[in-house]
């Protein structure tokens, strides 16, 4: 993949096809220059056997094909850097995946355009929802698209006009943050 | 900086304009765009992107943008399909330029834009 972001609009898939109706995703840099992505979904979760699995590129549950290499790839990213890549899921509960990525290290792949990322999720999936959250330096940022449909009374999030405005509410307020892209 | 009062904004002038939102439940044309592993590390997310800016830009009616997951053609993607009744289209190796066509000329003028089709590319 050519950027994280990439890899995360991978990863939210699995949690879309195993029907989470929310869905978290955040970005974390620390003092160190280490970045943590998390996603946590709220979907039918796996049990151990498949959590083990899964980190597997020759495990898949889909039945069309013998390969599943979302999770590897994004695995091997963060290892590459020399981070860590973690899996915890539950049936019934949902899955989390948290991935630190050492920035500094020359094998990292850039973040890459998270907003488009975020806002292609909420474009595409209706009736679930996004929570994005960009940590720094103690500041925070979130767009949680709860909110925004309240503001929206009713009208859809998946309009171009708001599909933008989206996208740019991000793209600023995670500049700000992060003071720098990564 | 952006505020959530700017989408407040926009909501109250799509209110006003509630006529022309669109409705696609009733859409007779379905676009998907192959959103699995394979697809995405080749490209289509911009891909995606151009479908959805372009129908809504050119405000073509009746069609539905969609997603799937791997079709089993992964050294073609980025893919897209078009389905009309029992018509089926399949575009290969896509990019927003080729989408902003097959908008165009296909969606729109009804005629499928043949060279990016599978067909075209397996010859």
């Amino acid at each position: 993949m050519q950027e994280l972001s990439l890899n995360i609009l991978d990863i939210a898939q699995n949690s879309i096809v195993a029907n989470a109706t929310l869905i978290e995703i955040g970005v974390e840099v620390d003092e160190k220059d280490f970045l943590t992505i998390t996603i946590r979904d709220n979907g039918k979760g796996m049990d151990e056997e498949s959590v083990k699995n899964v980190i597997n590129p020759f495990f898949t549950s889909r039945t069309t094909r013998k390969v599943g290499l979302g999770v590897p790839f994004f695995k091997q990213a963060a290892e590459d850097t020399g981070g860590s890549f973690h899996i915890e899921s539950q049936v019934g509960v949902g899955t989390t995946i948290k991935a630190v990525f050492d920035t500094t290290n020359i094998d990292y792949t850039p973040l890459g355009e998270v907003w488009d990322t975020v806002a292609i999720l909420i474009q595409m999936n209706e009736t679930i929802d996004f929570v994005y959250t960009v940590r720094k330096d103690g500041e925070e940022f979130v767009c949680d698209t709860r909110q925004l449909r309240e503001i929206m009374e009713g009208m859809p999030l998946s309009d171009l006009n708001v599909v933008q405005w989206i996208k740019e509410f991000i793209r600023e307020n995670q500049t700000e943050i992060l003071k720098r892209s990564y | 900086m952006k505020s959530l009062q700017e989408l407040q904004a926009i909501r109250d002038k799509m209110k006003a304009n509630i006529s022309t939102t669109r409705d696609n439940s009733d859409a007779k044309v379905r676009v998907v765009v192959g959103m699995a592993t394979c697809g995405i590390a080749a490209g289509a997310r911009p891909v995606l992107n151009a479908f959805n800016e372009e129908i809504a830009k050119r405000g073509v009616e009746g069609v539905m943008v969609g997603q799937t997951g791997c079709i089993g053609i992964c050294q073609y993607e980025p893919v897209a399909e078009v389905f009309e009744g029992d018509t089926k289209t399949t575009y290969v190796k896509l990019d927003a330029e080729k989408v902003e066509r097959i908008v165009v000329e296909h969606l729109i003028g009804k005629t499928p834009v043949t060279e990016f089709t599978i067909g075209a590319i397996q010859k």
